[in-house]
């Protein structure tokens, strides 16, 4: 008897111990995710920043988990913009596994053969993925990519700063009531778009005026603007230093959730659609470990903590069965018809039209927040002063020559 | 000119305070119990822990040092055998490889960044470790010239043929007779050279790949996102190292002076 | 000795890491994206004339400053006692080797519109000052982040000046400021020199300082560059184009600064 409960107890240590072993997720099929065990292999992931859940707060820590799972190392960075992205795969002399970049820079990657064709063999979980979101224009047929999340641009402001009358459009990134408290976004496509918008102009379209247009607007309200941030936003906002900011609904979620007196809609003039999506770049080592991280991705225990986290929609049907009812009804994160009917998503532009988009972008940002004048006149006395300066300094040194005899 | 005047005083004060609120403010709020820059709400050592546990800041710490030591140590190798090749140039042949060494000391680093950048691509070598250790050597040969090559011309070339008489060949004069009078040129060349490397953000940046992502490459991408008080934590931390190691360094060379000064003392006194 | 082999290793580094990547430069300046020659990358800089103008004017602006700072500051620690100078010295050195990300980043905090200095002057009632994201911000920036390296050179420049020879110019009747102009001005050149390159180059080519407390508003051409390759706007034939144009001023501005010093630069960087 005695022996018989010693070993009882042995056991039962000995599963103590073995337990933190197993990751705690649950997952579809743990059987495919036991194949690069013990291989020592890694996979590079280039994702948005505050886009998965991390470990902090109580969440779970997704990266930590895969690699519980299947003894594959996360290497995990971080970018702040679409053209972020773009610029460092471009050059082919960094190498990825794993990236998420959103609808239209994906059919620009397409375009320009940087991604690899995905194995849907080795991501059972595509599946889930909801009807709506699946061929979609700028990947038709998912041979690319598969989404991670979506949503729609609005705007936050602050409730205690911005005057109730003044909500409801666009216009209120204008208002020269809130000069200096405004921010703005810090990408081409979204900050053009928003002008775009105002304009009652397309987010594609192939027209030069119509961008000139847009880059007018843009410029006209460049003196208003505080700073131009992507992720930073968030601390500005919380501490009160802008009151007011175009970002993604999704940030509801560490924007208002933390902060009681931050506001949020979407304009009447319509905003932007956009789907992230998963892909692998051709620069990738370890496809199949790749497929296997996009596969973990979908798993419906991953899918929901990635969105309790981030708050940004999902496009997982099993995820989205599995959230409570007031996240699915809130009309921040899953807006109703008529706003969503008011989109358009972006889509890549023709390389003319991006190369011009650049040089707009760059005009934008050199664009001095209070005329360019005086900056010909700098030049022109720059290269006076030279000029004198090495003039008296030669002359001085030939009168010492001739001093000296 | 003994006495200080007090308007002299008074600026030396206004300028150090210049020099360290900003240093002094970031480590008040490192022990800042909420996550705000500016308002104190309570003290905590979290942020501590906090960056104790983060992953990407002790790989990045790891990933640094790394760097800055084997590129410091290939840079003094290379650097100090240049210097020695140089002593022996004649003049037009030494002021050229001067001219040489100051390139990239002038340079602007985002243009050197830039450069070796597109010399990676070219070539097809992806960006990481190794192209990162070799950027690192690049800027750091110079600095270990400059330290050396000085000391070669401060020494006495007749040291050298007076240890080949006395029996010694080629390479045993070198290391018996030279190496000796150039080693603070070497070690203050090699400290330098580990401060550059450990301090690089813009030369790293444009040469670095996914897995070797330095330190001040973390910090510059910790400010682009939700800022964490784990930055101002990592400030102090840093703040703390880099002023032991200048009193340690300081004290290490009073104390070196206190005893070539008591060592003249008893020479004079016999 | 008289061997200039060893020199070999570092001449063919140099080739290698610094010669060809400035061949590269200049190459993807003059060609467009498929390789074809083309001028108009460098007519393409035309149209950011103004960075170009403002880059020079904040950078000439904050060199102007720093001078004006640091040369009293250098002077009155070069005449502390010598057993006392080092301490001062040192902590003048100290925030150099904090990384000066942190630095920069510290005075976000501090010039913030909920910032410190702006709760300060409101404790007196003064408005909420937008001090962050203007140019003021970034001069200010500048300033800080490199003031070290003017009060480096000065200081090593004024320690050598002998208190016997401003003894012996006031002893002839010298007015103070005749002392200052005709005695330790002349004879801190080198350094001054020196400084102004130091601190000019840095300054003119940042992009940090100019993204962290400028806030976008404010382009230079650091940014520029570094928005063409690693940017929102990747095109690295104009980028490189730009690096180019930057590496001719800053040349520019080193040969006449070498105009006015006939010393070694290399004595100074210690």
């Amino acid at each position: 008897m005695k022996k018989g409960i010693a070993l009882c107890v042995m056991i039962l240590m000995m599963l103590s111990v073995a337990l933190p072993v197993f990751a705690e997720v649950e997952v579809e099929d743990a059987g495919i995710y036991e194949k690069f065990k013990g291989q020592n292999i890694t996979v590079n992931v280039y994702n948005w920043g505050e886009y998965i859940a991390d470990g902090t707060d109580g969440a779970m820590d997704v990266n930590a988990e895969f690699e519980e799972l299947t003894g594959i190392k996360v290497v995990y960075n971080t970018f702040p913009t679409n053209e972020e992205l773009y610029a460092k795969l471009k050059n082919g002399s960094v190498q990825y596994d794993v990236i998420i970049p959103s609808d239209y820079m994906i059919n620009r990657m397409i375009a320009e053969d940087m991604l690899l064709p995905l194995d849907y063999v080795n991501i059972p979980n595509a599946q889930y993925v909801m009807d709506e979101f699946l061929n979609l224009e700028f990947d038709p047929r998912n041979e690319y990519s598969i989404p991670y999340t979506w949503g729609l641009v609005g705007v936050f402001y602050n409730k205690e700063v911005v005057d109730k009358e003044d909500l409801g459009s666009w216009d209120l990134l204008w208002n020269e009531k809130y000069s200096g408290e405004i921010l703005m976004f810090s990408n081409p496509r979204d900050a053009f778009g928003i002008a775009q918008k105002l304009l009652g102009a397309s987010f594609n379209s192939e027209n030069k005026d119509e961008w000139d247009a847009a880059l007018e607007k843009l410029i006209e309200q460049k003196p208003l603007v505080q700073v131009y941030v992507m992720d930073e936003i968030y601390d500005k906002m919380s501490g009160g230093e802008a009151a007011i900011g175009p970002y993604y609904c999704g940030d509801a979620k560490v924007l208002i959730e933390e902060n009681d007196n931050i506001g949020f809609y979407f304009p009447k003039e319509g905003t932007n659609l956009f789907v992230d999506a998963m892909c692998i770049p051709s620069s990738a080592r370890n496809k199949e470990a790749a497929e296997l991280y996009i596969n973990f991705m979908l798993e419906t225990e991953v899918g929901l903590a990635n969105t309790d986290y981030i708050g940004y929609a999902t496009p997982n049907q099993r995820v989205y069965d599995a959230l409570d009812d007031d996240v699915k009804s809130d009309p921040i994160y899953y807006p109703d018809e008529a706003t969503l009917a008011n989109t358009e998503v972006f889509q890549n532009l023709s390389p003319e039209m991006n190369e011009y988009v650049s040089q707009l972008w760059v005009n934008l940002m050199g664009t001095s927040a209070n005329g360019n004048n005086s900056a010909w006149m700098v030049i022109v006395l720059f290269i006076v002063a030279i000029l004198l300066v090495v003039i008296v300094v030669l002359s001085r040194r030939r009168k010492k020559k001739r001093e000296e005899y | 000119m003994t006495k200080m005047k007090n308007s002299s005083k008074l600026y030396l004060v206004l300028i150090y305070i210049f020099l360290y609120a900003p240093i002094i403010v970031l480590m008040v709020f490192s022990f800042n119990s909420s996550k705000s820059r500016n308002v104190w709400t309570g003290f905590t050592l979290n942020w501590y822990s906090n960056l104790f546990n983060n992953r990407q800041i002790t790989n990045s710490l790891m990933n640094t040092l790394v760097l800055a030591l084997v590129s410091s140590v290939v840079a003094t190798i290379i650097g100090t055998l240049a210097a020695l090749g140089i002593s022996s140039m004649k003049k037009k042949a030494r002021t050229l490889a001067i001219n040489l060494t100051y390139i990239p000391i002038i340079s602007p680093e985002i243009v050197t960044g830039v450069s070796l950048m597109l010399l990676f691509v070219m070539a097809g070598v992806g960006l990481g470790m190794t192209t990162l250790i070799l950027a690192h050597i690049t800027f750091n040969i110079p600095y270990v010239i400059l330290n050396v090559l000085p000391k070669f011309r401060q020494m006495d070339t007749h040291l050298y043929e007076a240890a080949q008489d006395l029996g010694c060949n080629g390479v045993q004069a070198f290391f018996k007779v030279v190496v000796p009078e150039i080693m603070p040129g070497i070690i203050s060349g090699f400290l330098m050279a580990l401060t550059y490397s450990i301090d690089d953000f813009v030369i790293s940046y444009f040469t670095t790949g996914p897995q070797s992502q330095t330190l001040p490459i973390t910090i510059y991408s910790m400010t682009r996102k939700r800022i964490s008080p784990e930055i101002n934590a990592l400030s102090t931390i840093i703040f703390l190292i880099v002023l032991t190691v200048l009193i340690v360094m300081n004290v290490a060379d009073s104390n070196k002076q206190k005893k070539i000064n008591a060592m003249n003392v008893r020479r004079e006194s016999l | 000795m008289k061997s200039k082999l060893p020199a070999v290793p570092y001449l063919l580094w140099m080739g290698v890491f610094t010669i060809v990547p400035f061949l590269l430069v200049i190459f993807f300046a003059f060609t467009d994206s498929s390789g074809r020659f083309t001028l108009d990358n460098l007519s393409g800089i035309t149209s950011y004339i103004p960075v170009f103008g403002r880059s020079l004017w904040l950078a000439l602006v904050a060199t102007v400053i720093c001078l004006v700072l640091a040369y009293p500051f250098a002077y009155i620690i070069s005449r502390i006692p010598s057993h006392r100078q080092s301490i001062f010295y040192m902590l003048a050195i100290l925030p150099m080797w904090m990384n000066y990300l942190l630095r920069t980043y510290a005075w976000m905090t501090i010039l913030e519109n909920n910032g410190l200095l702006n709760r300060f002057l409101g404790l007196f009632g003064i408005g909420p000052l937008s001090l962050i994201n203007t140019q003021g911000a970034v001069v200010l920036g500048m300033v800080y982040d490199f003031i070290p390296f003017m009060i480096l050179p000065l200081y090593s420049t004024m320690v050598k000046i002998d208190n016997s020879v401003v003894e012996a110019a006031q002893d002839l009747g010298a007015s103070t400021w005749s002392v200052l102009t005709r005695v330790i001005l002349p004879l801190s050149v080198p350094g001054i020199t020196t400084g102004i390159t130091m601190v000019f180059v840095p300054s003119v080519s940042t992009f940090i300082i100019s993204r962290m407390l400028g806030g976008g508003s404010w382009l230079m051409i650091g940014d520029l560059i570094e928005m063409q390759f690693l940017g929102n706007a990747y095109n690295p034939n104009l980028g490189s184009a730009i690096s180019l144009v930057l590496m001719v001023i800053v040349l520019i501005i080193m040969s006449i600064t070498n105009l006015f010093d006939d010393e070694e630069v290399g004595e100074m960087i210690k």
